[in-house]
Protein backbone atom coordinates (compact mmCIF):
# COMPACT_ATOMS: atom_id res chain seq x y z
CA UNK A 1 0.00 0.00 0.00
CA UNK A 2 3.03 2.05 -0.09
CA UNK A 3 3.85 4.28 -2.64
CA UNK A 4 7.34 3.34 -3.68
CA UNK A 5 9.49 6.35 -2.88
CA UNK A 6 11.36 6.44 -5.81
CA UNK A 7 8.58 6.79 -7.85
CA UNK A 8 7.53 9.88 -6.27
CA UNK A 9 10.84 11.31 -6.30
CA UNK A 10 10.33 10.80 -10.05
CA UNK A 11 8.07 13.33 -9.73
CA UNK A 12 10.29 16.03 -8.29
CA UNK A 13 13.07 17.31 -10.59
CA UNK A 14 16.33 18.44 -9.50
CA UNK A 15 15.92 21.78 -9.97
CA UNK A 16 12.43 22.63 -11.05
CA UNK A 17 10.30 23.32 -13.55
CA UNK A 18 10.79 26.88 -14.59
CA UNK A 19 7.62 28.40 -12.42
CA UNK A 20 5.37 29.61 -15.73
CA UNK A 21 2.85 31.52 -13.77
CA UNK A 22 0.70 31.87 -16.80
CA UNK A 23 0.83 27.87 -17.43
CA UNK A 24 0.14 27.12 -13.79
CA UNK A 25 -3.08 28.95 -13.34
CA UNK A 26 -4.81 27.15 -15.65
CA UNK A 27 -4.49 24.08 -13.69
CA UNK A 28 -7.07 26.03 -11.14
CA UNK A 29 -10.83 25.84 -12.57
CA UNK A 30 -11.92 28.64 -10.39
CA UNK A 31 -9.90 31.13 -11.37
CA UNK A 32 -11.40 31.53 -15.09
CA UNK A 33 -14.47 32.44 -13.44
CA UNK A 34 -15.49 36.41 -13.22
CA UNK A 35 -17.23 38.43 -10.08
CA UNK A 36 -19.54 41.23 -10.72
CA UNK A 37 -18.84 41.27 -14.43
CA UNK A 38 -15.01 41.06 -13.40
CA UNK A 39 -11.85 38.58 -13.75
CA UNK A 40 -11.51 37.16 -10.10
CA UNK A 41 -8.60 38.42 -8.92
CA UNK A 42 -8.33 36.41 -6.09
CA UNK A 43 -6.13 37.51 -2.98
CA UNK A 44 -7.54 35.34 0.06
CA UNK A 45 -5.10 33.00 0.06
CA UNK A 46 -5.15 33.01 3.80
CA UNK A 47 -8.32 32.29 4.69
CA UNK A 48 -8.24 29.18 1.97
CA UNK A 49 -6.63 28.31 -1.17
CA UNK A 50 -7.92 27.20 -4.49
CA UNK A 51 -7.56 24.17 -5.61
CA UNK A 52 -6.16 22.75 -8.49
CA UNK A 53 -8.17 19.99 -10.96
CA UNK A 54 -5.93 17.48 -9.77
CA UNK A 55 -6.92 18.05 -5.93
CA UNK A 56 -11.30 18.23 -7.31
CA UNK A 57 -10.34 15.01 -9.75
CA UNK A 58 -8.52 12.85 -6.89
CA UNK A 59 -11.63 13.20 -4.54
CA UNK A 60 -14.14 12.82 -6.85
CA UNK A 61 -12.39 9.85 -8.09
CA UNK A 62 -12.57 8.59 -4.84
CA UNK A 63 -16.10 9.30 -4.55
CA UNK A 64 -16.69 7.90 -7.94
CA UNK A 65 -14.25 4.71 -7.92
CA UNK A 66 -13.71 3.08 -5.08
CA UNK A 67 -15.65 5.02 -2.24
CA UNK A 68 -15.51 2.61 0.79
CA UNK A 69 -14.74 2.11 4.43
CA UNK A 70 -11.31 2.07 5.86
CA UNK A 71 -9.29 -0.38 7.94
CA UNK A 72 -11.76 -2.38 7.90
CA UNK A 73 -13.56 -4.19 4.72
CA UNK A 74 -11.61 -7.13 3.74
CA UNK A 75 -13.08 -5.81 0.16
CA UNK A 76 -11.64 -4.96 -3.02
CA UNK A 77 -12.65 -1.39 -2.31
CA UNK A 78 -12.08 -0.83 1.42
CA UNK A 79 -8.40 -2.14 0.28
CA UNK A 80 -8.12 0.54 -2.11
CA UNK A 81 -9.62 3.52 0.36
CA UNK A 82 -7.07 2.18 2.59
CA UNK A 83 -4.49 2.30 0.38
CA UNK A 84 -5.09 6.02 -0.92
CA UNK A 85 -5.50 7.09 1.98
CA UNK A 86 -2.24 5.90 3.72
CA UNK A 87 -0.29 6.93 0.24
CA UNK A 88 -1.22 9.91 2.09
CA UNK A 89 0.05 10.11 5.32
CA UNK A 90 2.83 9.12 3.91
CA UNK A 91 3.44 12.04 1.48
CA UNK A 92 2.32 14.30 4.77
CA UNK A 93 4.86 12.33 6.76
CA UNK A 94 7.82 13.11 4.03
CA UNK A 95 6.33 16.47 3.16
CA UNK A 96 7.11 17.77 6.58
CA UNK A 97 9.87 15.36 7.21
CA UNK A 98 8.68 13.28 9.91
CA UNK A 99 10.38 10.82 11.60
CA UNK A 100 7.35 8.11 11.27
CA UNK A 101 4.31 8.10 9.57
CA UNK A 102 3.03 6.78 12.51
CA UNK A 103 3.78 10.42 13.86
CA UNK A 104 0.80 11.98 11.35
CA UNK A 105 -2.40 12.73 12.82
CA UNK A 106 -5.30 12.96 10.49
CA UNK A 107 -7.95 15.75 11.88
CA UNK A 108 -10.14 18.39 10.59
CA UNK A 109 -8.08 21.09 10.21
CA UNK A 110 -5.63 23.03 12.60
CA UNK A 111 -8.02 24.20 15.47
CA UNK A 112 -8.80 20.52 15.99
CA UNK A 113 -4.82 19.31 16.09
CA UNK A 114 -4.34 21.93 18.68
CA UNK A 115 -7.47 21.30 20.55
CA UNK A 116 -6.68 17.70 20.31
CA UNK A 117 -3.27 18.25 22.04
CA UNK A 118 -4.69 20.89 24.54
CA UNK A 119 -7.16 17.81 25.77
CA UNK A 120 -4.91 15.11 25.80
CA UNK A 121 -1.51 16.28 26.38
CA UNK A 122 -3.20 18.97 29.02
CA UNK A 123 -4.48 16.17 30.80
CA UNK A 124 -0.49 16.67 32.72
CA UNK A 125 -0.89 20.29 33.97
CA UNK A 126 -1.37 20.97 37.45
CA UNK A 127 -2.58 24.62 38.60
CA UNK A 128 0.03 26.77 38.41
CA UNK A 129 1.73 25.30 35.60
CA UNK A 130 2.04 28.02 33.02
CA UNK A 131 1.30 27.91 29.22
CA UNK A 132 3.39 30.85 26.92
CA UNK A 133 2.25 32.11 23.85
CA UNK A 134 2.61 35.14 21.93
CA UNK A 135 0.75 38.06 21.10
CA UNK A 136 0.16 37.12 17.68
CA UNK A 137 -1.79 34.26 17.85
CA UNK A 138 -5.25 33.12 16.09
CA UNK A 139 -7.89 32.74 18.14
CA UNK A 140 -7.57 29.27 17.33
CA UNK A 141 -4.15 29.17 19.34
CA UNK A 142 -5.67 31.15 22.20
CA UNK A 143 -9.38 29.55 23.08
CA UNK A 144 -7.91 25.93 23.82
CA UNK A 145 -5.06 27.24 26.44
CA UNK A 146 -7.58 29.18 28.24
CA UNK A 147 -10.12 26.44 28.46
CA UNK A 148 -7.21 24.16 29.77
CA UNK A 149 -6.36 27.22 32.16
CA UNK A 150 -10.09 27.03 33.51
CA UNK A 151 -9.61 23.08 33.86
CA UNK A 152 -6.42 22.65 35.11
CA UNK A 153 -6.01 26.17 37.24
CA UNK A 154 -2.57 26.44 34.83
CA UNK A 155 -1.71 30.10 33.55
CA UNK A 156 -1.49 31.74 30.24
CA UNK A 157 1.24 33.88 29.60
CA UNK A 158 1.52 36.00 26.14
CA UNK A 159 4.79 36.94 25.09
CA UNK A 160 4.69 40.60 23.31
CA UNK A 161 5.35 41.19 19.79
CA UNK A 162 7.14 45.09 18.58
CA UNK A 163 5.63 47.38 16.74
CA UNK A 164 6.62 46.02 13.05
CA UNK A 165 5.00 42.84 14.71
CA UNK A 166 7.95 40.94 15.51
CA UNK A 167 7.80 38.47 18.72
CA UNK A 168 9.86 40.09 21.36
CA UNK A 169 12.30 37.20 22.02
CA UNK A 170 14.05 38.88 24.96
CA UNK A 171 10.10 38.97 26.44
CA UNK A 172 9.41 35.71 24.97
CA UNK A 173 13.12 34.22 26.77
CA UNK A 174 12.24 35.96 30.45
CA UNK A 175 9.11 34.45 30.44
CA UNK A 176 10.18 30.86 30.52
CA UNK A 177 10.35 29.79 33.76
CA UNK A 178 10.26 26.56 35.85
CA UNK A 179 6.08 26.23 35.49
CA UNK A 180 6.51 26.51 32.16
CA UNK A 181 4.79 23.07 30.56
CA UNK A 182 3.90 24.19 27.31
CA UNK A 183 5.05 26.58 24.60
CA UNK A 184 1.86 27.45 21.49
CA UNK A 185 3.52 29.43 18.70
CA UNK A 186 2.45 30.66 15.35
CA UNK A 187 5.21 29.81 12.71
CA UNK A 188 3.87 32.62 10.34
CA UNK A 189 0.82 35.31 11.90
CA UNK A 190 -2.03 35.18 9.96
CA UNK A 191 -2.79 38.56 10.50
CA UNK A 192 0.77 40.24 10.02
CA UNK A 193 2.51 37.79 7.86
CA UNK A 194 5.59 37.84 10.41
CA UNK A 195 7.55 34.86 10.30
CA UNK A 196 8.34 33.26 13.81
CA UNK A 197 12.14 32.04 14.28
CA UNK A 198 10.64 28.65 15.80
CA UNK A 199 13.80 26.77 15.89
CA UNK A 200 15.13 29.06 18.26
CA UNK A 201 12.23 29.86 19.87
CA UNK A 202 12.55 25.36 20.02
CA UNK A 203 15.53 25.66 21.50
CA UNK A 204 14.93 28.74 24.78
CA UNK A 205 11.36 26.21 25.68
CA UNK A 206 13.64 22.48 25.36
CA UNK A 207 16.80 24.43 27.92
CA UNK A 208 13.05 24.90 30.09
CA UNK A 209 11.56 21.82 29.80
CA UNK A 210 8.64 22.91 28.35
CA UNK A 211 6.81 21.26 24.99
CA UNK A 212 6.51 23.16 22.13
CA UNK A 213 3.41 23.03 19.60
CA UNK A 214 3.65 25.13 16.50
CA UNK A 215 0.22 26.51 14.41
CA UNK A 216 2.18 26.06 10.86
CA UNK A 217 -1.69 27.02 9.29
CA UNK A 218 0.21 29.85 7.63
CA UNK A 219 3.33 28.41 7.16
CA UNK A 220 3.14 25.19 5.07
CA UNK A 221 2.01 26.63 1.96
CA UNK A 222 4.77 29.05 1.52
CA UNK A 223 7.79 27.60 3.80
CA UNK A 224 9.70 24.20 3.71
CA UNK A 225 8.60 22.89 6.96
CA UNK A 226 10.94 20.47 8.54
CA UNK A 227 9.68 19.30 11.54
CA UNK A 228 13.16 17.66 12.61
CA UNK A 229 15.33 20.63 12.21
CA UNK A 230 12.80 22.41 14.21
CA UNK A 231 12.80 19.75 16.54
CA UNK A 232 9.26 20.89 17.74
CA UNK A 233 6.82 18.28 19.46
CA UNK A 234 3.73 19.54 17.48
CA UNK A 235 3.20 20.92 14.63
CA UNK A 236 -0.54 21.52 13.30
CA UNK A 237 -1.64 22.72 9.79
CA UNK A 238 -4.60 22.16 7.54
CA UNK A 239 -5.45 21.12 4.17
CA UNK A 240 -7.47 23.78 2.94
CA UNK A 241 -4.85 26.43 2.83
CA UNK A 242 -2.31 24.55 1.08
CA UNK A 243 -4.53 23.71 -1.86
CA UNK A 244 -6.36 20.95 -0.53
CA UNK A 245 -9.66 20.15 0.50
CA UNK A 246 -11.42 21.57 3.89
CA UNK A 247 -12.43 19.22 6.83
CA UNK A 248 -8.96 17.77 6.59
CA UNK A 249 -5.94 18.54 8.85
CA UNK A 250 -2.70 17.35 10.39
CA UNK A 251 -1.37 16.98 13.49
CA UNK A 252 2.71 16.09 13.64
CA UNK A 253 3.25 15.00 17.27
CA UNK A 254 6.67 13.25 18.10
CA UNK A 255 5.76 9.74 18.63
CA UNK A 256 7.02 9.56 21.95
CA UNK A 257 4.66 12.18 23.51
CA UNK A 258 1.75 11.35 21.44
CA UNK A 259 2.61 7.35 22.70
CA UNK A 260 2.44 8.98 26.29
CA UNK A 261 -0.96 10.63 25.87
CA UNK A 262 -4.44 9.82 26.44
CA UNK A 263 -6.65 9.02 23.67
CA UNK A 264 -8.79 12.71 23.13
CA UNK A 265 -11.96 10.84 21.34
CA UNK A 266 -13.07 7.54 21.86
CA UNK A 267 -14.99 5.33 19.34
CA UNK A 268 -14.22 2.99 16.38
CA UNK A 269 -10.74 2.71 14.61
CA UNK A 270 -9.02 4.05 18.03
CA UNK A 271 -9.85 1.17 19.62
CA UNK A 272 -7.61 -2.30 20.16
CA UNK A 273 -10.19 -4.74 21.63
CA UNK A 274 -13.47 -3.44 23.79
CA UNK A 275 -15.11 -4.72 25.88
CA UNK A 276 -17.15 -3.58 29.19
CA UNK A 277 -14.53 -4.09 31.82
CA UNK A 278 -12.23 -2.86 29.78
CA UNK A 279 -10.52 -1.42 26.47
CA UNK A 280 -7.29 -1.04 24.97
CA UNK A 281 -6.49 1.13 22.50
CA UNK A 282 -5.20 1.35 18.64
CA UNK A 283 -1.71 1.48 17.88
CA UNK A 284 -0.24 5.26 16.54
CA UNK A 285 -1.41 7.18 14.66
CA UNK A 286 -5.18 5.18 15.16
CA UNK A 287 -5.18 6.42 19.29
CA UNK A 288 -6.04 9.66 18.05
CA UNK A 289 -8.40 8.62 14.55
CA UNK A 290 -11.79 7.66 16.21
CA UNK A 291 -14.73 7.50 13.60
CA UNK A 292 -14.58 7.03 10.20
CA UNK A 293 -12.32 10.23 9.04
CA UNK A 294 -12.40 12.53 5.68
CA UNK A 295 -11.12 10.34 3.32
CA UNK A 296 -11.97 11.74 0.30
CA UNK A 297 -10.37 14.97 1.93
CA UNK A 298 -7.18 12.93 2.99
CA UNK A 299 -6.78 11.23 -0.71
CA UNK A 300 -7.07 15.03 -1.51
CA UNK A 301 -4.47 16.55 0.73
CA UNK A 302 -2.28 13.89 -0.76
CA UNK A 303 -3.09 15.36 -4.07
CA UNK A 304 -2.29 18.71 -3.06
CA UNK A 305 1.10 17.92 -2.03
CA UNK A 306 2.01 16.10 -5.11
CA UNK A 307 1.38 19.19 -6.54
CA UNK A 308 2.73 21.39 -4.72
CA UNK A 309 5.97 19.17 -4.22
CA UNK A 310 6.02 19.32 -8.54
CA UNK A 311 6.19 22.87 -8.49
CA UNK A 312 8.99 23.18 -5.57
CA UNK A 313 8.08 24.94 -2.53
CA UNK A 314 11.15 26.95 -2.75
CA UNK A 315 10.41 28.10 -6.44
CA UNK A 316 6.50 28.76 -4.78
CA UNK A 317 8.31 30.61 -2.15
CA UNK A 318 10.31 32.65 -4.20
CA UNK A 319 7.39 33.92 -6.63
CA UNK A 320 5.78 34.70 -3.50
CA UNK A 321 8.27 37.24 -2.39
CA UNK A 322 8.64 38.38 -5.45
CA UNK A 323 4.61 39.24 -4.94
CA UNK A 324 4.66 40.52 -1.58
CA UNK A 325 8.13 42.43 -2.11
CA UNK A 326 6.22 44.00 -5.34
CA UNK A 327 3.05 45.20 -3.26
CA UNK A 328 5.14 46.07 -0.62
CA UNK A 329 6.54 48.83 -2.42
CA UNK A 330 3.56 49.41 -4.06
CA UNK A 331 1.72 50.30 -0.76
CA UNK A 332 4.49 52.50 -0.12
CA UNK A 333 3.76 54.66 -3.06
CA UNK A 334 -0.19 54.98 -1.75
CA UNK A 335 -1.03 57.99 0.13
CA UNK A 336 -3.01 57.23 3.01
CA UNK A 337 -2.46 53.31 2.78
CA UNK A 338 -0.65 51.96 6.12
CA UNK A 339 0.91 48.37 6.77
CA UNK A 340 -0.23 46.73 9.79
CA UNK A 341 3.00 43.74 9.82
CA UNK A 342 6.66 45.01 8.83
CA UNK A 343 8.69 42.44 10.20
CA UNK A 344 12.06 41.72 8.67
CA UNK A 345 10.83 38.14 7.62
CA UNK A 346 7.54 37.43 6.46
CA UNK A 347 5.32 35.48 4.09
CA UNK A 348 3.18 36.84 1.72
CA UNK A 349 0.75 38.51 3.62
CA UNK A 350 -0.63 42.51 3.24
CA UNK A 351 -2.39 43.56 6.39
CA UNK A 352 -3.11 47.37 5.91
CA UNK A 353 -5.34 49.94 6.40
CA UNK A 354 -6.59 52.94 4.88
CA UNK A 355 -6.89 56.58 6.28
CA UNK A 356 -10.29 57.64 6.85
CA UNK A 357 -11.90 54.10 5.45
CA UNK A 358 -13.04 51.36 7.34
CA UNK A 359 -11.37 48.32 6.01
CA UNK A 360 -15.66 46.30 5.54
CA UNK A 361 -15.76 49.61 3.07
CA UNK A 362 -12.65 48.59 1.84
CA UNK A 363 -13.45 45.48 1.32
CA UNK A 364 -16.66 46.04 -0.49
CA UNK A 365 -15.14 48.45 -3.03
CA UNK A 366 -12.53 45.86 -3.82
CA UNK A 367 -15.11 43.14 -4.51
CA UNK A 368 -16.89 45.03 -6.74
CA UNK A 369 -14.01 45.10 -9.01
CA UNK A 370 -13.33 41.33 -8.13
CA UNK A 371 -10.82 41.75 -6.08
CA UNK A 372 -11.17 39.09 -3.49
CA UNK A 373 -9.36 39.90 0.12
CA UNK A 374 -10.07 39.71 4.04
CA UNK A 375 -11.55 42.64 6.05
CA UNK A 376 -11.81 42.29 9.55
CA UNK A 377 -9.97 41.28 12.92
CA UNK A 378 -8.98 38.00 11.05
CA UNK A 379 -9.65 36.23 14.79
CA UNK A 380 -6.83 37.68 15.80
CA UNK A 381 -8.55 40.40 18.15
CA UNK A 382 -5.67 40.72 20.06
CA UNK A 383 -3.33 41.88 17.56
CA UNK A 384 -5.67 44.24 16.16
CA UNK A 385 -5.66 46.13 19.69
CA UNK A 386 -2.10 46.20 19.80
CA UNK A 387 -2.39 48.17 16.80
CA UNK A 388 -4.90 49.71 17.29
CA UNK A 389 -7.35 49.22 15.18
CA UNK A 390 -10.79 47.83 14.57
CA UNK A 391 -9.77 45.54 11.46
CA UNK A 392 -7.57 45.68 8.55
CA UNK A 393 -7.53 44.76 4.96
CA UNK A 394 -5.51 41.51 4.09
CA UNK A 395 -4.14 40.73 0.56
CA UNK A 396 -2.09 37.30 0.85
CA UNK A 397 -0.90 35.61 -2.17
CA UNK A 398 -0.19 32.12 -3.83
CA UNK A 399 1.66 30.45 -5.62
CA UNK A 400 -0.98 31.74 -9.32
CA UNK A 401 -1.22 35.24 -8.14
CA UNK A 402 0.75 37.65 -10.76
CA UNK A 403 2.34 41.39 -10.36
CA UNK A 404 -1.00 41.93 -12.77
CA UNK A 405 -3.20 41.06 -10.17
CA UNK A 406 -0.96 42.86 -7.64
CA UNK A 407 -1.53 45.85 -10.29
CA UNK A 408 -5.79 45.47 -10.06
CA UNK A 409 -5.44 45.50 -6.16
CA UNK A 410 -4.09 48.88 -6.47
CA UNK A 411 -6.52 49.92 -9.21
CA UNK A 412 -9.12 49.19 -7.18
CA UNK A 413 -7.82 50.93 -4.03
CA UNK A 414 -7.67 54.07 -6.00
CA UNK A 415 -11.12 53.75 -6.27
CA UNK A 416 -11.55 53.73 -2.66
CA UNK A 417 -10.54 57.05 -2.71
CA UNK A 418 -12.59 58.10 -5.09
CA UNK A 419 -15.29 56.90 -3.07
CA UNK A 420 -14.57 58.42 -0.16
CA UNK A 421 -12.83 61.36 -1.84
CA UNK B 1 -20.91 52.11 -16.92
CA UNK B 2 -20.22 49.10 -15.30
CA UNK B 3 -22.91 47.74 -13.30
CA UNK B 4 -20.49 46.95 -10.36
CA UNK B 5 -19.26 50.40 -9.88
CA UNK B 6 -23.13 51.90 -10.59
CA UNK B 7 -23.98 49.17 -7.23
CA UNK B 8 -20.93 51.11 -5.08
CA UNK B 9 -22.30 54.57 -6.16
CA UNK B 10 -25.53 53.41 -4.86
CA UNK B 11 -24.65 52.10 -1.99
CA UNK B 12 -21.89 55.00 -1.30
CA UNK B 13 -24.22 58.12 -1.66
CA UNK B 14 -22.85 61.42 -1.05
CA UNK B 15 -25.27 61.86 1.92
CA UNK B 16 -24.37 58.50 3.31
CA UNK B 17 -20.26 59.18 3.43
CA UNK B 18 -21.28 62.50 4.81
CA UNK B 19 -23.00 61.19 7.80
CA UNK B 20 -20.46 58.55 8.03
CA UNK B 21 -17.33 61.14 7.86
CA UNK B 22 -19.35 64.32 10.20
CA UNK B 23 -22.18 61.89 12.24
CA UNK B 24 -24.52 64.05 13.95
CA UNK B 25 -25.96 63.21 17.42
CA UNK B 26 -22.48 62.24 18.48
CA UNK B 27 -22.28 61.26 22.03
CA UNK B 28 -24.98 60.64 25.12
CA UNK B 29 -27.50 63.37 25.03
CA UNK B 30 -27.32 64.82 28.78
CA UNK B 31 -30.42 63.00 30.90
CA UNK B 32 -30.40 60.19 28.32
CA UNK B 33 -32.55 57.42 30.51
CA UNK B 34 -32.26 54.33 28.03
CA UNK B 35 -29.29 53.10 26.55
CA UNK B 36 -27.64 49.94 25.07
CA UNK B 37 -24.73 48.86 23.40
CA UNK B 38 -24.38 47.01 20.00
CA UNK B 39 -21.76 44.71 18.80
CA UNK B 40 -21.10 43.35 15.17
CA UNK B 41 -18.52 40.16 16.32
CA UNK B 42 -17.93 39.82 12.07
CA UNK B 43 -16.40 43.32 11.81
CA UNK B 44 -15.66 44.86 15.15
CA UNK B 45 -18.30 47.81 15.14
CA UNK B 46 -19.61 48.65 18.34
CA UNK B 47 -22.00 51.11 19.02
CA UNK B 48 -23.80 52.56 22.08
CA UNK B 49 -27.26 54.10 21.51
CA UNK B 50 -28.82 56.82 24.12
CA UNK B 51 -32.31 57.89 24.21
CA UNK B 52 -34.07 60.13 26.80
CA UNK B 53 -37.85 59.06 27.01
CA UNK B 54 -40.50 61.39 28.11
CA UNK B 55 -43.93 61.00 28.75
CA UNK B 56 -44.27 58.05 25.79
CA UNK B 57 -42.21 60.49 23.33
CA UNK B 58 -38.29 60.12 22.12
CA UNK B 59 -36.86 63.39 23.13
CA UNK B 60 -33.08 63.32 22.13
CA UNK B 61 -30.60 60.77 20.72
CA UNK B 62 -27.43 60.06 20.80
CA UNK B 63 -24.75 57.36 19.72
CA UNK B 64 -21.05 56.44 20.23
CA UNK B 65 -18.76 54.37 18.55
CA UNK B 66 -17.26 52.77 15.81
CA UNK B 67 -17.90 51.09 12.61
CA UNK B 68 -17.36 51.63 8.84
CA UNK B 69 -19.40 53.89 6.77
CA UNK B 70 -22.53 52.23 6.52
CA UNK B 71 -23.10 51.29 10.25
CA UNK B 72 -22.04 55.28 11.10
CA UNK B 73 -23.85 56.25 8.57
CA UNK B 74 -26.99 54.59 9.21
CA UNK B 75 -26.50 55.54 12.96
CA UNK B 76 -26.58 59.07 12.20
CA UNK B 77 -29.45 59.15 10.17
CA UNK B 78 -31.32 56.71 12.59
CA UNK B 79 -30.51 59.47 15.36
CA UNK B 80 -31.79 62.27 13.46
CA UNK B 81 -34.97 60.73 12.43
CA UNK B 82 -36.21 59.31 15.84
CA UNK B 83 -36.25 62.85 17.57
CA UNK B 84 -39.86 63.16 18.70
CA UNK B 85 -41.60 59.94 17.65
CA UNK B 86 -42.85 57.32 20.23
CA UNK B 87 -41.25 54.27 21.03
CA UNK B 88 -43.99 52.19 19.24
CA UNK B 89 -43.63 54.47 15.99
CA UNK B 90 -40.15 53.75 16.43
CA UNK B 91 -40.31 50.08 15.84
CA UNK B 92 -42.60 50.81 13.08
CA UNK B 93 -39.93 52.80 11.81
CA UNK B 94 -37.24 50.00 11.79
CA UNK B 95 -39.27 47.46 10.00
CA UNK B 96 -39.81 49.99 7.22
CA UNK B 97 -36.00 50.39 7.25
CA UNK B 98 -35.25 46.83 7.50
CA UNK B 99 -37.52 46.16 4.89
CA UNK B 100 -35.77 48.17 2.75
CA UNK B 101 -32.23 47.64 3.27
CA UNK B 102 -32.90 43.89 2.80
CA UNK B 103 -34.88 44.55 -0.33
CA UNK B 104 -37.98 42.06 1.20
CA UNK B 105 -39.83 45.70 0.96
CA UNK B 106 -42.94 45.61 -0.81
CA UNK B 107 -42.65 46.64 -4.54
CA UNK B 108 -38.61 46.90 -3.34
CA UNK B 109 -39.02 50.75 -2.83
CA UNK B 110 -38.98 52.80 0.23
CA UNK B 111 -42.21 53.42 1.80
CA UNK B 112 -42.95 57.13 2.01
CA UNK B 113 -42.32 57.78 6.27
CA UNK B 114 -38.39 56.71 5.50
CA UNK B 115 -37.51 60.20 4.51
CA UNK B 116 -33.78 60.25 4.76
CA UNK B 117 -33.25 56.55 5.53
CA UNK B 118 -34.11 55.99 1.84
CA UNK B 119 -30.66 57.08 0.84
CA UNK B 120 -29.15 53.67 2.54
CA UNK B 121 -31.55 51.45 -0.12
CA UNK B 122 -28.46 50.69 -1.94
CA UNK B 123 -27.32 48.33 0.90
CA UNK B 124 -29.90 45.77 -0.85
CA UNK B 125 -28.03 44.98 -3.60
CA UNK B 126 -24.98 43.83 -0.31
CA UNK B 127 -26.41 41.41 1.52
CA UNK B 128 -23.03 41.22 3.53
CA UNK B 129 -23.49 44.74 4.70
CA UNK B 130 -27.49 44.56 5.97
CA UNK B 131 -25.92 43.84 9.69
CA UNK B 132 -24.15 47.26 9.24
CA UNK B 133 -27.11 49.17 8.32
CA UNK B 134 -29.03 47.53 10.67
CA UNK B 135 -26.91 47.46 14.06
CA UNK B 136 -27.79 50.53 15.30
CA UNK B 137 -31.60 49.88 14.92
CA UNK B 138 -31.07 46.82 16.96
CA UNK B 139 -29.10 48.79 19.68
CA UNK B 140 -32.27 50.91 19.31
CA UNK B 141 -34.36 48.43 20.05
CA UNK B 142 -32.47 47.06 23.11
CA UNK B 143 -31.96 50.78 24.55
CA UNK B 144 -35.88 51.00 24.29
CA UNK B 145 -36.71 47.37 26.30
CA UNK B 146 -33.65 48.42 28.71
CA UNK B 147 -31.40 45.48 27.78
CA UNK B 148 -28.55 45.09 29.51
CA UNK B 149 -26.61 42.73 27.31
CA UNK B 150 -24.82 43.95 24.39
CA UNK B 151 -27.31 43.40 21.18
CA UNK B 152 -24.97 41.10 18.61
CA UNK B 153 -26.11 40.74 15.08
CA UNK B 154 -24.55 37.81 15.01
Amino acid sequence: MKIASNELQALQPARPLAFDVGRLRGDFPILARRVHGQPLVYLDNAATSQKPRAVVDAEARYYAEYNANIHRGLHCLSEEATAAYEAARDRVQRFVNAARREEIVFVRGTTEAINLVAASYGQRLRPGDEILISAMEHHSNIVPWQLLCERSGARLCVAPIDDAGQLRLDEFERLLGPRTRLVAVTHVSNALGSINPVAELVALAHAHGAAVLVDGAQAVPHLKVDVQALDCDFYAFSGHKLYGPTGVGVLYGKAALLDAMPPWQGGGDMIRQVSFARTTYNDLPYKFEAGTPNIAGGIGLGAAIDYVDALGLDAVAAHERDLLAYATARAADTPGLRLIGTAAAKAGILSFVVDGVHAHDVGTILDRAGVAVRSGHHCAMPVMERFGVPATVRASFALYNTRAEVDALFAALARVREVFA
Amino acid sequence: MNPATDDLRDLYQEMVVDHSRRPRNFGRPADANHHAEGYNPLCGDRVTVYLRVVDGVIEAVGFEGSGCAISTASASLMTEALKGKTPAEAEALFADFRALVSGTAPGGGAAAALGKLAVLAGVQEFPARVKCATLAWHTLRAALHDEAEPVSTE
